[in-house]
């Protein structure tokens, strides 16, 4: 009866459709199709769109001449430069803005939440309100502040305040004595075809050379120190004051090779012209107000993300260390600080990512970043797909370049055991 | 699993309806029963809101006489405000089906950008201002070494400064915004020495300025800016149908027919005139442009002719006071031409 019961069920298992693993499979199969038939009905709609109304494709207008002009740029760019260049400086703007805003967030961020658990009532409190407010509204309404309502209203041109070191501040930026140097600290590059040509003689020239390989020499330096340091600690116990030791031969080395190289560098002061102070550096209101824009708007959730960091910490490791005789500055960098930052950093990627895509916010204020330029490219070019690509591909990089460097970091942060 | 077939399938057949719902901008607009016309957020005389919400302005009265002249109704058109750098991806995506924005006709944007303009309903010609009180004894532009200038991103207005300035051998620290209201607020603000936009929009921001009597627009004009309504490419029809209404808006001027006398003029004996407003016998003008045989006489009935709506709106019957100059009509020595409608 039982291999009769068996054959009976046989015809039952022949529909697929109550086979586990095929429905599985079946399922993972049509949503991949339905996934490439929707995709590919939206490339062939937008190709076919653009077809019927008589927009030209294709990335070739990277080529054309730019005709705008940008003021503030990190490399060479005339109206006459190709759109690609055009690009390419917003891209740097972008950068620049981005990597100034992660250090400077970074260090308020770090004061606000250690303040946040001071003792102090007054710190406290102060803190306290400071996250409040500025995590509490939109990041383009604290760089609108910050634009018109604080640089704005700073004097014009002719009235500056006038600060030490021959500096000045306007409503046009900050003005201060720019150092130039005989010559560069890198050869310049360019692209001879697919091979790279290196012109070294920028380097070359007033010997600024001498002042590379003292800051390489420095380094390579500070670094043997750090290790013998380790080494002779794990040994014999006794402590060497590397911190000192190292910011000596990192700022002493190059200075010496500075005056040894006949000091290749002149200061040039801003001078009044017929509108503008000419001369000199400037610091743009456009970028200041943006840089310190999104630095205090991040600032205020990663204070939030360190004290939570600092509170995740078992009160049982501060009465350890103090049982082990540890002082508490050496205790909270020994100990607390370590087991803080596993908790802090994988949020601490995300406020950073955030930083850098909320940068784009700098479009209204005028700051010459990378979704500026990029709209102003797509205006006029009319190549509206293709830029908006270039920003995907470019602010993804950017982004995943970002996380790459941070998931390292915490990966090195994390608990080893051992 | 035939249930999730049968969304694919429908989910391609609206993107294939969605598709195909694109061939004719005048059978959109008549079914969904009003144009959409895009302008811009706030140039005084051209497209801005006035103190009861209404759009009022020379480029939103040219969108009320298409609007007269497909539905006979000059109010059935809505309006969306845009930016410089938002426009164009605003018609070609369908979003708008006419572009009547203080738009320079380039030809740049005639052919890569897949639009075609309907005329030139504003001969403009770009230039500078200044503040006299903050920068004294500046009357050249030429004087402008070194100045830093406002103006407005993805313009052609951007393209000729750097030209302009270049040709010149002068220096200047270019401050680009994205929308009008924020250069007007820059420039106000003194982040700027100079402002630069199409003549007719400097005395549209120095109206807006808080100290108007300060500014003086200098007295060299560095480009062409003819500017007008755009269409799509690859629609006659409708292209046809702009093109016109503004040929009928001269032609309506040439023979003296105003919004006042419209009616009047439809008894008139003057072969041209009965033409025009088609009240010829078995005359086949309208419908063969696709619309009613009196869309001139709608269209004038809603705005006037090209004369009122110039002097109502940036003539000696609003706060620009601009003189007509060369937007004259050919017979007063401008360059508005009509052509004939016949």
């Amino acid at each position: 009866m039982a291999t009769q019961d068996l054959g009976l069920r046989q015809p039952a298992k022949e529909s697929l459709l109550y086979d586990p693993k095929f429905r599985s499979l079946a399922f993972q199969v049509v949503t991949v199709l339905v996934l490439v038939g929707c995709i590919w009905w939206m490339v062939d709609n937008t190709i076919e769109n653009l077809r019927r109304s008589n927009i030209s494709t294709g990335f070739a207008f990277l080529r054309g001449r730019a005709g705008f002009d940008i003021s503030d740029r990190l490399i060479e760019y005339t109206s006459d430069s190709t759109f690609l260049r055009a690009l390419v400086v917003g891209i740097l703007n972008t950068l620049k803005v981005a990597a100034a805003g992660i250090v400077l967030a970074t260090i308020i961020g770090f004061l606000v939440g250690i303040g946040r658990l001071s003792n102090n009532w007054l710190i406290r409190k102060i803190c306290t309100v400071y996250v409040e407010i500025f995590r509490n509204i939109p990041p383009l309404l604290v760089i609108l502040f910050w634009y018109q309502g604080v640089l704005a209203v700073l004097p014009q041109v002719r009235d500056s305040y006038s600060l030490p070191f021959n500096s000045f501040l306007n409503v046009r930026g900050f003005f201060l004595p720019a150092v130039i140097w005989d010559g560069a600290f890198l050869p310049s590059f360019s692209w001879n075809g697919f091979l790279p040509n290196i012109d070294w003689s920028p380097v070359m020239a007033g010997r600024l050379w001498l002042i590379d390989i003292a800051i390489l020499l420095a380094i390579a330096m500070a670094w043997f120190v750090v290790r013998r340091a380790r080494q002779r600690q794990a040994a014999t116990g006794q402590q060497f004051p590397v911190f000192w030791t190292s910011l000596v031969l990192i700022i002493g080395l190059p200075v010496l090779a500075f005056f040894a190289a006949g000091a290749p560098a002149t200061l040039e002061f801003p001078q009044k012209g017929t509108f503008n102070l000419t001369g000199g550096a400037n610091i743009k209101p456009e970028f200041l107000s943006l840089l310190l824009a999104l630095s205090f708007y991040t600032a205020s959730f990663i204070a939030e993300i360190v004290r939570a960091g600092i509170q995740g910490v078992p009160k049982g490791q501060t009465e350890a260390y103090s049982a082990l005789g540890l002082r508490p500055g050496t205790g909270l960098r020994l100990v607390v600080i370590p087991q803080a930052l596993r908790i802090i950093i994988p949020p601490l990627t995300s406020q950073y990512l955030n930083l850098t895509k909320n940068s784009t916010l700098g479009v209204a204020i005028g700051y010459p970043e990378l979704y500026s330029v990029g709209g102003t490219t797509l205006n006029q070019t009319g190549q509206a797909i293709e830029v908006v690509v270039i920003f995907m591909v470019v602010y993804l990089s950017i982004s995943l370049l970002t996380s790459l460097v941070m998931n390292w970091f915490n990966a090195k942060m994390a608990l080893k055991e051992r | 699993m035939k249930n999730t077939l049968k969304v694919v399938l429908g989910a391609a057949a609206l993107g294939m309806a969605v598709a195909a719902a694109h061939a004719g901008t005048l059978e959109d607009v008549k079914a969904k029963g009003f144009i959409q016309c895009g302008v811009n957020t706030g140039l005084a005389g051209f497209s801005a809101p006035n103190d009861k919400g209404e759009w009022t302005g020379l480029d939103v009265d040219f969108c009320r006489a298409v609007a007269a002249a497909v539905f006979g109704d000059g109010t059935k058109v809505k309006f969306t405000g845009l930016s410089a750098k938002d426009r164009f991806t605003a018609l070609q995506s369908g979003e708008i089906d006419i572009l009547s924005r203080n738009t320079t006709w380039t030809i740049n944007r005639d052919t890569a950008l897949g639009l075609n303009f309907g005329g030139v309903t504003y001969y403009d010609g770009q230039g500078f201002m200044i503040n006299a009180k903050k920068v004294p004894g500046v009357n050249s532009a030429l004087q402008l070494s070194g100045a830093s200038v406002c103006v407005q991103a993805g313009t052609t207005t951007e393209l000729n400064l750097a030209d302009y300035f270049k040709a010149n051998n002068l220096e200047y620290n270019p401050v680009v915004f994205e929308k009008f209201e924020e250069a007007n607020a820059a420039y106000d603000a003194g982040r700027c020495d100079a402002y630069t936009t199409d003549q007719s929009g400097l005395y549209a921001v120095r109206l807006q300025m808080s100290a108007p009597d300060d500014h003086v627009v200098l007295p060299e004009i560095i480009s062409k800016e003819p500017l007008g309504p755009a269409v799509r490419q690859g629609d006659d029809k409708w292209f046809d149908i702009v093109k016109w209404t503004y040929y009928a808006l001269l032609n309506a001027e040439e023979a003296g027919i105003t919004q006042a006398n419209v009616e009047e003029m439809k008894s008139s004996a003057n072969p041209d005139i009965k033409r025009l407003l088609g009240v010829e016998a078995e005359t086949k003008i309208g419908t063969d442009l696709g619309l009613d045989n009196a869309w001139v006489a709608n269209i004038i009935k809603a705005t006037g002719n090209y004369g009122e709506i110039f002097e109502r709106n940036v003539g000696q019957g609003s706060p620009l006071k601009i003189a007509r100059g060369v937007n004259a009509l050919w017979t007063k020595g401008g360059l508005q031409y009509g052509m004939p409608v016949r």
